[in-house]
């Protein structure tokens, strides 16, 4: 449908960077975002931040999302806002969800991810949220 | 003006399909016949029970889990948890121990002592286990693609403490399979995994016989979005590989059988928990009498911790996670579980802080000594809905487990990635389901508070902890003999290349202070490492 807008199709990287193995959240959003008709790559386990970061250049990715359960979300976006200046990329929206505290989320913020969607965020918000701002 | 609609009654269809009628009676399980499907508790087909008089003569073993930090930390909080009457520990591994690395790979970084302790040689579990006697404990390991290390470490521990290996009693999780479909904490590829699973029953067999070398895993994969039905049939079917590995081996199915330990989750509706409870135990006795050809009946007993799990727990107003963790532990009693943990309420956040341990272990006691859940066994036993509800979980479970096995079986359904996609599937369909209000969450989409704050107190994490980790690790690697090591870790490769058992050569290893890391870094080279199949 998009495509008889002449507009291109969202490109999403969903990525699980770190140890951590709790994927159900990461799976749910890639199907949920790709029934919103947007084009998801998911990149697995065990990801470093680096390999994301080339993942969404080589893919050319709009969104860049991070699922992180461990607790570890504030050093690994750190890890990932910190990559992407030295990269020179400030075009891309960058995600973060999973098992994250209330308290952590303008922290976050602070370092430059554009939304935080936490347990229990809504999936159809999630897909507004990247509509609108790509 | 709708009121004529509203008075209509709503369908009622159970997660794994089921349609439930409201009212049940003597005409819907007529055709059961009580010796042959039901059977006196401790009998087969064990639908009722594994013992004949259950909580009567025992109550569970209450095991909740737990580990943070260092070695010390989880040391003290192990020997708090047993001074307020918990039965057995259940030891929580941070993520670097749990894949093999240690604390000062550069890959560890921002992990360790996160989501339980870190151990990176045998001085650590020396330390966890400190002033513990390992022969009144059962302890479970909660430790997968690297169990067997973890295996030696803890045996390296009762010799320590001159306990014999034929006294200790406890687990290691050790089910890669299910890493696989949930959980995440892989390494090697499916076939070698599977291999060092063998040689941990080949050992355990013989040297270690109260010991469970694995438990296979249902709760995880129903975490991770799998119904009732599926829970169980996927989890036999791991069972089943597993076990044909071992018969592989020339063992009889009777030498190890009695010693397979499961898994399995809490949440949902109550009536279709308990029936697949009893459904698993009368048809996981079939599957090991009929098709393996046992013949000791310990050998066809469904052996099981039960858990209140995650899955059912919300963010939003945690404390009502405590009544749901005591409706769980419910559950768990009418179902007659060996064993029984709770996550604690703040686990929808993070591990359980001391209070929130020590509310989930204050639930299984009050259920146990207040409530009658000990006094006779099987209580359900004999209700219309019940027994014909297990009846109906059984028939649904040998449909899904046919399945898999038309595909060639549990290694080739997970290989190729179809249990990782039916699986996500699933949770994807649930997710939508809860967010269309569909199925009722309280606290999420009903009776739902606005501007809530999450203000419950959680289980800090210390960041120090990681130097302070390094800092022994190097200590260590200085003072133990390195020709040593590097001559277990020799004979340890030599070993993984060939058919040997690898086991008498991970001991030598951990007996030399030879690394986690290190020890896994052998395996790493000789069976390299798994390739996650990405298909959603």
């Amino acid at each position: 449908m998009n495509k008889s807008l002449g507009k291109k199709r969202i490109r999403v990287v969903i990525a699980k960077p770190g140890l951590d193995g709790h994927d159900t959240g990461a799976k749910v959003v890639v199907h949920a975002l790709k029934d919103a008709g947007m084009e998801v790559i998911y990149t697995g386990l065990h990801r470093t931040i680096d390999e994301i970061v080339k993942t969404a250049l080589e893919e050319d990715v709009d969104v860049i999302g991070l699922s992180i359960y461990s607790g570890a979300h504030v050093p690994l976006s750190k890890k990932l806002m910190g990559r992407l200046k030295e990269e020179g990329i400030t075009d891309k929206l960058v995600l973060v969800g999973g098992n994250i505290p209330q308290r952590d989320i303008k922290t976050l913020k602070d370092l430059g991810i554009s939304c935080v969607f936490p347990v229990g965020a809504r999936l159809d918000e999630i897909v507004k949220f990247i509509k609108e701002r790509v | 003006m709708k009121k004529s609609k509203s008075e209509e009654l709503s369908e009622v269809v159970l997660e794994s399909g089921i349609k439930v009628k409201p009212v049940f009676g003597p005409e819907d399980i007529k055709g059961l016949v009580y010796e042959k499907e039901i059977g006196q508790p401790g009998e087969y087909p064990f639908t009722r029970g594994i013992h004949p008089l259950m909580y009567r003569k025992r109550p569970w073993t209450m095991r909740q889990y737990s580990g943070f930090g260092t070695a010390n930390e989880t040391n003290q909080r192990f020997k708090w948890l047993l001074k307020q009457g918990q039965t057995a520990l259940n030891v929580a591994f941070d993520l670097p121990t749990q894949l093999g690395l240690d604390s000062d790979d550069p890959f560890a970084e921002e992990e360790v002592g996160r989501v339980g302790m870190a151990i990176d040689t045998l001085k650590d579990l020396e330390e966890a286990f400190a002033d513990i006697s390992i022969d009144k404990i059962s302890t479970s390991l909660t430790i997968n693609p690297v169990a067997s290390v973890m295996l030696a470490m803890y045996l390296v521990v009762a010799e320590k403490q001159a306990i014999p290996w034929d006294q200790i009693r406890g687990t290691t999780q050790n089910d890669i399979l299910k890493e696989y479909i949930g959980r995440g904490t892989w390494i090697f590829p499916v076939e070698p995994s599977i291999r060092l699973i063998g040689d941990m029953v080949e050992f355990c067999s013989k040297n270690v016989p109260k010991f469970n070398p694995f438990s296979v895993c249902g709760y995880h994969i129903r975490e991770s979005g799998a119904t009732p039905v599926q829970e169980m049939a996927y989890a036999f079917e791991i069972a089943i590989t597993y076990i044909q590995e071992v018969l592989n081996r020339g063992l009889n199915i009777d030498d190890f059988a009695g010693r397979i330990a499961f898994n399995f989750d809490i949440y949902g509706n109550l009536w279709e928990q308990v029936a697949k409870f009893r459904a698993g135990r009368k048809l996981w006795a079939k599957i090991i009498k009929e098709r393996f050809g046992a013949k000791n009946p310990r050998s066809m007993i469904l052996r099981m911790i039960a858990g209140g799990g995650g899955g059912g727990l919300t963010i939003q107003q945690p404390e009502n996670n405590i009544v749901r963790g005591a409706y769980y532990a419910l559950i768990s009693a009418l179902s007659g579980t060996q064993t029984m943990a709770l996550c604690s309420y703040d686990e929808a956040y993070t591990i359980p802080s001391k209070k929130a341990a020590l509310i989930s272990l204050r639930t299984m006691q009050i259920l146990a000594d207040e409530m009658g859940l000990k006094d006779t066994v099987d209580p359900l036993g004999g209700s219309y809905y019940i027994e014909w509800l297990t009846d109906k979980m059984e028939e649904k479970i040998v449909e899904c487990m046919k399945e898999v096995e038309e595909m060639g079986g549990m290694i080739k359904a997970v290989e190729t990635g179809y249990i990782q996609k039916e699986v996500s599937r699933q949770a994807y369909m649930r997710e939508i389901k809860i967010q269309s209000g569909e199925i009722t969450k309280i606290g999420v989409n009903k009776y739902v508070m606005e501007e809530e704050k999450a203000d419950i107190e959680l289980h800090p994490f210390n960041p120090e902890v990681a130097e302070e980790q390094k800092k022994k690790l190097k200590e260590i690697k200085a003072l133990r003999n390195n020709s040593d090591v590097k001559e277990t870790l020799f004979g340890l490769k030599k070993a993984a290349q060939t058919n040997e058992n690898v086991m008498p050569f991970v001991l030598n290893a951990v007996k030399s202070y030879a690394t986690l890391g290190e020890i896994t870094k052998v395996f790493k080279e000789v069976f390299g490492k798994f390739k996650e199949p990405v298909r959603l």
